[in-house]
């Protein structure tokens, strides 16, 4: 047996299984089903394709022994045999054209099974657990070690989710033109969530979990495929590809966090510096620019500058400025308060980020604190730096920021002890 | 596919005005016939006041309990519903948003309806 086809098997299933699965889901309207048939074809692919080679159009020869399954499998269900009657009718009606499997090439359906796995009526940690599942091919153990939960956790959840795509009707389609600019922002949120957890784990003792950053842009590539004219969807992968950039530079030998003006910028990755700005810049052109798109502007000034002394300041603020404005929120906020004091000195941004103090939305968020003590450091106002460590250390729950914070903490020396 | 609309407001956020109240019933007119054009609607109705209310149970060993009030005391009431057929959630979802309840700061719940074999 050649030791290379199983590998290369698994290779050709990983990049075919959204899509199969899509397929599969939009001829049988069931998730499970077209989970467990996608399974079977893959189990034969991995017996067959060692012996008999890797077919022509593996996606063909993985959809045709997945549906022969399905029907198999439906014909032995009674409950199926309606709906087994109702396929007969429609393939009878559509005649061989619509024998999907001879066609060449399989029909990409995979955008309706973005919004499907991304509906808003499902549960958004169960969004993205069916997302990377259905449409990245993680098992559902790679999930659960994504995001650090118990694998009968995980599986709980994906079944609970899939009960309620089947019991609520959960429709597989893509949105109507009107429907999309309510619906787009959800699958954005989903696949953006991904790549957070992967850039900086909310939990766990690695900085950056380079897996899910990997299968955040790679979803964000698919939806680009196929959503070419929705710019958002450009700058969300022109965002991920111009932050992921410094992925190398942003830990330390020893696995530290290094910040933005403390990297080596000669570890930066130029091929996506260079893949994002020109997916941001035509995110940018032709009407008000999205959030993503925005962000993504001012990742691609971060990354061409030669450090932060040379970075153009105005400018990020001028985009912070447009970003308050499309996408209000306190944390857009906040960064644009340490923009400012990049562009006008500490004390500028301080005053900004003490009138953010009393946002309730940005209670035991410990970059606020971080902030503030950063800024309260390059002061010179070491206790009060000091105290504020302290505040961000108490929220912190990442092991390398945490580590960070401490370092800075030690640097501007620990508060006098307090009189009891 | 069959849904529930579950029409749940507030007490306190009911229109004040005589016009107030007018332009919310013309509005639920103009949307009872818009789900009967459309043959989605098999039923619906406002129901009267909370205030109406009569809870009953009947206990294990068969005692019949009576008591005035809903089951549960909420700030947000079931005030009406919709039984529709739809083709699928997002179907049920658009005429949910519809609904002029959902417009006047009620919420609507969707809740799909059982469905069994018969025996």
């Amino acid at each position: 047996m050649n030791p290379g086809a199983a590998g290369s098997v698994e290779a050709v299933f990983r990049e075919e299984r959204g899509r199969l699965l899509a397929t599969l889901v939009g001829q049988f309207g069931d998730l499970d089903l077209a989970e467990e048939v996608a399974s079977e074809a893959v189990a034969a692919a991995l017996e067959r394709w060692p012996v008999d080679g890797v077919p022509g159009r593996p996606g063909a020869w993985l959809l045709t022994t997945a549906r022969r399954k399905a029907v198999d499998r439906l014909r032995r269900d009674k409950a199926y045999a309606a709906r087994i009657a109702v396929l007969q009718a429609e393939a009878d009606r559509d005649g061989p054209a619509a024998a999907v499997a001879d066609a060449e090439d399989v029909p990409d359906e995979r955008l309706r099974l973005f919004f499907t796995c991304c509906h808003p009526a499902l549960p958004p940690e169960a969004q993205v657990a069916l997302t990377l599942r259905c449409l990245a091919g993680l098992s559902t153990p790679e999930v659960a070690r994504a995001f650090l939960v118990p694998a009968a956790t995980m599986a709980q959840r994906i079944v609970r989710a899939k009960r309620k795509i089947k019991g609520a009707r959960i429709p597989f389609r893509v949105p109507e033109a009107d429907e999309l600019p309510a619906r787009l922002p959800g699958v954005l949120r989903v696949v953006y969530a991904v790549f957070t957890e992967g850039y900086a784990a909310s939990a766990g003792p690695e900085l950056v979990r380079g897996d899910l950053a990997d299968e955040a842009i790679r979803l964000a590539r698919i939806l680009h495929r196929l959503l070419p004219r929705e710019r958002d969807v450009a700058g969300l992968l022109a965002l991920m590809l111009l932050v992921d950039a410094r992925r190398d530079a942003r830990t330390g030998p020893d696995g530290h966090l290094v910040l933005l003006d403390e990297q080596d910028r000669s570890r930066w990755n130029r091929e996506y510096i260079e893949e994002g700005r020109r997916v941001v810049v035509s995110a940018l052109q032709g009407g008000p620019p999205g959030p993503y798109t925005l962000q993504a502007a001012i990742a691609a000034v971060h990354d061409e500058a030669a450090d932060v002394a040379t970075t153009d300041w105005p400018q990020v603020v001028a985009l912070y400025d447009v970003l308050a404005d499309v996408a209000p929120s306190p944390v857009v906020a906040l960064n644009r308060a340490v923009a400012i004091a990049m562009r006008d000195g500490p004390a500028a941004g301080l005053a900004l980020l003490d009138a953010l103090s009393s946002d309730e939305r940005l209670r035991g968020y410990h970059l606020l604190p971080a902030a503030r003590a950063d800024l309260l450091r390059r002061l010179g106002r070491r206790e009060e730096a000091a105290a504020a460590y302290e505040e961000a250390l108490a929220l912190v729950g990442n092991a390398a920021e945490r580590a960070y914070l401490a370092r800075r903490l030690k640097e501007v020396g620990t508060r006098s002890p307090v009189v009891e | 596919m069959k849904y529930m609309l579950l029409i749940y407001g507030s007490q306190d956020v009911q229109p004040q005005t005589a016009d107030a109240v007018q332009k919310v019933m013309d509005e639920y007119w103009a949307y009872e016939k818009a789900v009967a054009d459309a043959g989605v609607r098999i039923a619906s109705d406002a129901l009267q006041g909370v205030e109406t209310a009569t809870t009953v149970e009947v206990r294990n060993d068969g005692e019949r309990v009576v008591t005035d009030g809903p089951f549960a005391e909420t700030r947000e009431v079931l005030g009406g519903y919709y039984l529709l057929d739809v083709a699928d959630l997002d179907a049920a979802i658009e005429w949910a948003a519809r609904c002029p309840g959902a417009q006047h700061g009620s919420r609507i719940e969707v809740r799909p309806v059982m469905e069994f074999e018969q025996p």
